[in-house]
């Protein structure tokens, strides 16, 4: 049974107790723990289950690498699944849920999983439920959805109550990591005149040598560690961050770290997280190590621990994982481990440890303090279930048929070496190599990750950098090898201190144990805690032609958990090469990619969410729009009223109302949003030919000409109209969602191919108000005001006059876009709101109404005119839109004409604009496709044309629609099917698409 | 995220504020051009594991269009130049030679 013992705990604070409640129970730790720490102290040593066969886990590390011990926190819209306990500081009131089980953490019924383990192997996905077919959607997947998986993700409509926020910041040299070889290396490069940031992930400062019986300059490390904080915070040319992890290093020394800022103190109100934006010169990683498991049968009981964390748990905060701990090992660190057991007064039954002969510092000591050691040896098999009750030990090189010595013991202790954190190394492109003497991969520092100039940006030191015994004379020279780098012309920086550890003797690698097992046991031997996945899968993968360690990775899942297999890989690495019988670096490693462990995606959002998600556009009249019952419609980052409802209307209703007042007495839109740009100078009309499909040169000003875009391949992508403002000046209507993009394009071409020409664009987009005021009554309301002429023969259509109206000063342009008599109006954006208040007033009793964006696509559709992302989208020209009278013949070059000559655009069996309509009278569905009787050669429906546009037209009183059809000019009057829902199908006849004044009469009055 | 110089304001900024526009120095191919010609000019793009020349426009700075000589394995910039010219200046050519003695050249 673990439990707390009565003395020690170098973190934890005996006077400060903490409640919280892990499955509703009511349980207490101290000040300083971490809850995993506080679940042991408990005696809760079975905290969750395992991902496909729901076995019984619990901790097996103490640090970001925790596989097992993973809950959700908190309540309501706080909750989060899937935290580590191990990094998870404990707080009063906490709360804490064991997760993947069913119906509880004790009994899961789930567990069954475990008795078949054959049909959940490797890729067990592809294979065992492919037959019979139907079983896949409604017999499989529901089992597997319910037996896979952690943590069950928050409600869809919990909100976040939290606050999370971004920095941005810069510095010569960051150093990640706050060990000893981390606080040295941020110590020199401090000293050497470097403005400095020291990221910690924990939330103390020290890293492991305290527990790892370091001493520097002869006295224990926690006594240099507190000098060199002190001395480090007074620095002014330091900034030091501790529960602020190094997430991932990206391109050119760009840094994220993410700090949890108030995740242990709840009732703060500081943000919770917040995400470091970080841009270094030089990064020194000093990331330590993380110790490898050993693979022995049961190796994933609750009670077996890594060695490191066993008595990470005992120094820092004074829990003991067991009364009786059995201790196995292929190296000497895992002593350390028996020893502070033994010193701490737990028991310690035996040292397994795999080599013939260990002679080292550690074992003498061991044996000096009569510890048993058994050597040669290895586990055979854990005995227990929820628990460990004893081991059973063979000789290392058997196969393991039978036990030469059974210990009991309710904790296990496993060491089969360290594996530096090559991570932060490794994101962005360092190199590693495989280290033979400690059997791990090290970054190798002749091939770092390069910056812009070409160099390397990243250092590495310390364990992280493969040295595992000394650091600070490592941690100095990377820091000032970072300095040298940057051009800090180095300052003194004060030779290092000098650390001293116990020396430990040459690992022995040990992948499988015994080294020669049997199936029975590879079956139980884990790799991959957190995803299930063991030896025997592994070789199973070799097996079946798994070649590529990426390969093998998706296949069997290893590595593939939230922890991203810091545990699992080397040792999964391992009997990958060893089943392809080929040496561990031939077979090397899966990619890292950050994060380095998983990061909030609240932290990623920062404060870019509700109504900052997004800036929202606002034309000048976006208010009165609010005031008047606008039903607003998002276009681009634009809000547009779709209609605006009077009380006991319905949406539908309105736009009825909208579109026939239009027709009959006046409606306003506020077309502000329309692109405006400027285009000028001296070869602004030869420009413009280029850019329209059409000829704008020969404009005169005071007149408008409607014009086409297309891109290189002929494809339209704009249209508007053009008004000429002078010999040198055009003024380019773009549509509302084109005006950036329109702009840029412009300025692609004037900048990049014809830089020689004089031309100059300006975006006015919001520099204007633009109302349209449309209808058989709009030219009574203009003369209401006063100011200029805007009878027919002074202001004809398609022609644009500056002037006054009232007292407003206006550019009234006579160009329609809905058929009606039609004045668009532009008047300087702060006299917007002003104007259209005036007119509001004066056209009160001729039935002035505005209309909003969907009675405008219905005018627009009676009158057959196309809208661009309706009848275009992409692959469209402007021959399919019957519009060949706006493609100029004369001109020799425009952009889009090469494009439109290619055999596929002048196919005459194109899909072609026609009017639709159906039988019936009722509204074609959006989207349709046209279908023809048969199938093509995949079984398919054969389609011949599809609904561009569709509205019911409230002034014909039918549904009316465009679409593009197969010839469709071609055959007028003939009738074609659509598909509506399911089998439905829907008869229309190819029609004309201008249903309303075909002479264009009223538009002209 | 690169860090790229507009050479047009000096301004060095992250790579979120600058537009990417594909590669650099295309020769435009319009009415009368082969269907070779005109294939290459839209659809033909290099894409080496190594240098390249590369468009991009300061679209939230100065809003000019320059070009960057890059790396696509190693991220290195060689430099970055005024979008004015139908190949890479000398002195950049220089620079990439330098540094990667087995490269082929430009084009």
């Amino acid at each position: 049974m673990s439990h707390r013992l009565a003395t020690g705990g170098r973190l934890i604070d005996r006077a400060q107790e903490q409640k919280f409640t892990f499955n509703g129970k009511t349980m207490r730790g101290f000040k300083g723990d971490t809850l995993a720490a506080s679940l042991l102290a408990n005696g809760q040593v079975l905290l969750g289950r395992s991902f496909k066969y729901h076995r019984p886990r619990g901790v097996v590390a103490s640090g970001a690498e925790e596989p097992n011990a993973l809950v959700g926190l908190g309540r309501g819209d706080s909750y989060e699944p899937n935290q580590r306990t191990t990094t998870t500081e404990l707080f009063d009131g906490l709360v804490a849920e064991s997760q993947n089980h069913w119906p509880n953490l004790n009994f899961d019924l789930l567990a069954l999983n475990n008795l078949v383990p054959q049909f959940l192997t490797a890729g067990f996905y592809y294979k065992t439920f492919i037959q019979p077919r139907a079983f896949w959607k409604h017999v499989y997947e529901p089992i597997i959805r319910r037996s896979a998986g952690l943590g069950k993700a928050p409600a869809t409509t919990a909100k976040d109550p939290d606050r999370y926020e971004q920095i941005y910041a810069f510095c010569d040299v960051l150093v990640i990591g706050g060990g000893i070889a981390g606080l040295q290396a941020a110590l020199s490069a401090a000293q050497a005149g470097a403005k400095v940031m020291l990221w910690e992930q924990t939330a103390y400062w020290g890293g492991r040598a305290p527990v790892d019986m370091v001493e520097i300059d002869g006295e224990p490390a926690d006594v240099w560690i507190r000098r060199t904080v002190e001395t480090l915070e007074n620095m002014p040319n330091v900034q030091t961050r501790l529960r602020c992890m190094g997430a991932g290093v990206h391109d050119h020394g760009y840094v994220l770290g993410y700090e949890r800022v108030a995740d242990h103190i709840p009732t703060s109100d500081a943000p919770r997280h917040r995400l470091w934006r970080m841009r270094a010169g030089q990064i020194v990683t000093a990331t330590g190590a993380i110790e490898r498991p050993l693979s022995f049968a049961g190796n994933d009981v609750p009670g077996v621990m890594l060695a490191s964390a066993m008595r990470d748990y005992v120094v820092n905060f004074a829990v003991a994982p067991g009364k009786e701990v059995v201790v196995v090992t292929n190296n000497d660190d895992a002593y350390r481990t028996a020893i502070t057991l033994r010193k701490a007064g737990v028991g310690v039954a035996a040292v397994v440890d795999a080599r013939q002969d260990p002679q080292g510092a550690l074992p003498m000591h061991a044996r000096e303090l009569g510890i048993r050691i058994l050597t040669g040896k290895g586990i055979r098999k854990v005995k227990g279930g929820k628990r460990v009750t004893g081991v059973e030990i063979c000789r290392i090189d058997s196969k393991g048929t039978a036990y030469t010595d059974k210990l009991d013991c309710d904790a296990v202790a496993m060491s089969g070496g360290w594996s530096p954190v090559v991570h932060l190394w490794s994101h962005c492109g360092g190199k590693l190599i495989w280290d033979e003497d400690g059997s791990f991969f090290r970054p190798d520092p002749d091939r770092p990750p390069l910056g812009a100039n070409g160099s390397g940006f990243v250092q590495t030191c310390g364990s992280a950098a493969g040295q595992m015994g000394a650091v600070l004379a490592d941690a100095h020279a990377s820091a000032i090898k970072a300095a040298e780098a940057l051009g800090t012309t180095v300052a003194a920086a004060a030779a290092p201190a000098t650390d001293t550890m116990p020396d430990a003797a040459p690992m022995e690698p040990v992948w499988m144990m015994p080294r020669n097992a049997e199936y029975d046991l590879r079956m139980k031997m884990w790799l991959d805690f957190q995803n299930d996945v063991k030896v025997a899968d592994v070789q199973l993968a070799a097996r079946e032609g798994y070649q590529s360690v990426e390969h093998t990775k998706r296949y069997t899942t290893l590595g593939m958990a939230t922890d991203q297999g810091k545990l699992s890989n080397i040792n999964g690495l391992a009997i990958l090469s060893d089943a392809l019988g080929q040496p561990i670096p031939a077979t090397g490693t899966t990619t890292f990619r950050p994060p380095y462990t998983p990061i909030s995606l609240a932290a990623i959002a920062g404060e870019a969410r509700g109504t900052v998600f997004q800036p929202l556009r606002r034309t000048p009249l976006h208010d009165w729009h609010t005031e008047n019952g606008a039903d607003w419609e998002p276009v681009g980052q634009w809000r547009r009223p779709y209609t605006y409802r009077q009380a006991g209307e319905s949406r539908h209703d309105a736009v009825n109302r909208e579109v026939k007042n239009t027709r009959q007495n006046i409606g306003l839109l506020d077309a502000s949003t329309l692109g405006k740009i400027l285009v000028s100078g001296p070869d602004a009309g030869r420009f413009l030919d280029m850019l329209y499909t059409n000829m704008m040169s020969t404009l005169k000003p005071g007149k408008c000409r409607y014009g086409l875009m297309c891109n290189e391949n002929g494809f339209l992508m704009d249209d508007g109209v053009v008004a000429r403002i002078d010999e040198q000046s055009f003024l380019v209507h773009t549509t509302s969602g084109g005006a950036d993009h329109i702009h840029a394009w412009m300025e692609d071409w004037l900048q990049c191919e014809w830089w020689d020409w004089k031309v100059h664009t300006v975006n006015l987009t919001e520099q204007f108000a633009q109302i349209a005021v449309v209808g058989p009554k709009a030219r009574t309301l203009l003369e209401r005001l006063g100011g200029m002429d805007v009878s027919r023969e002074a202001l004809p259509f398609m022609e644009w006059r500056d002037g006054k109206l009232g007292a407003f000063d206006v550019r009234v342009f006579r160009i329609s876009f809905s058929g009606e008599l039609s004045f668009e109006i532009a008047v300087p954006a702060s006299q917007g709101r002003a104007f259209w208040d005036k007119l509001m007033e004066e056209g009160k009793d001729l039935g002035i109404m505005p209309y909003g964006t969907e009675a405008l696509h219905i005018l627009r559709a009676e009158k057959g005119f196309i809208m661009i992302g309706d009848e275009t989208d992409g692959t469209v020209i402007p021959q399919d839109l019957g519009l060949n009278w706006a493609i100029s013949k004369k001109k020799e070059d425009f952009l889009g004409k090469r494009g439109m000559e290619r055999e596929a655009m002048i196919d005459p069996m194109r899909w072609k604009l026609v009017g639709l309509e159906t039988l019936d009278g009722s509204v074609l569905p959006h989207g349709a496709l046209a279908v023809r009787a048969g199938k093509n050669t995949n079984g398919q429906a054969i389609t011949e044309g599809r609904v561009t546009s569709t509205y019911y037209s409230a002034t014909l009183g039918r549904g009316i629609a465009m679409g593009l059809v197969e010839r469709g000019p071609e055959r007028m009057g003939e009738e074609i099917s659509f598909a509506g829902e399911g089998d439905k199908r829907i008869t229309a006849r190819i029609i004309d698409p201008v249903l309303y004044d075909k002479e264009g009469e009223k538009q002209n009055v | 995220m690169l860090l790229l110089t507009c050479p047009c304001c000096g301004v060095t900024a992250e790579e979120t504020e600058f537009s990417p526009g594909g590669e650099a120095h295309l020769k435009r191919f319009g009415p009368g051009s082969s269907d070779d010609d005109y294939e290459t000019y839209m659809f033909q793009r290099k894409n080496p594991r190594g240098v390249h020349f590369e468009r991009w426009r300061h679209a939230y700075g100065c809003g000019k269009w320059f070009l960057a000589a890059r790396d696509t394995m190693t991220l290195e910039v060689f430099g970055t130049y005024p979008a004015q010219t139908t190949e890479p200046p000398p002195e950049i050519i220089a620079k990439i030679k330098q540094k990667r003695p087995e490269w082929e050249g430009f084009k």
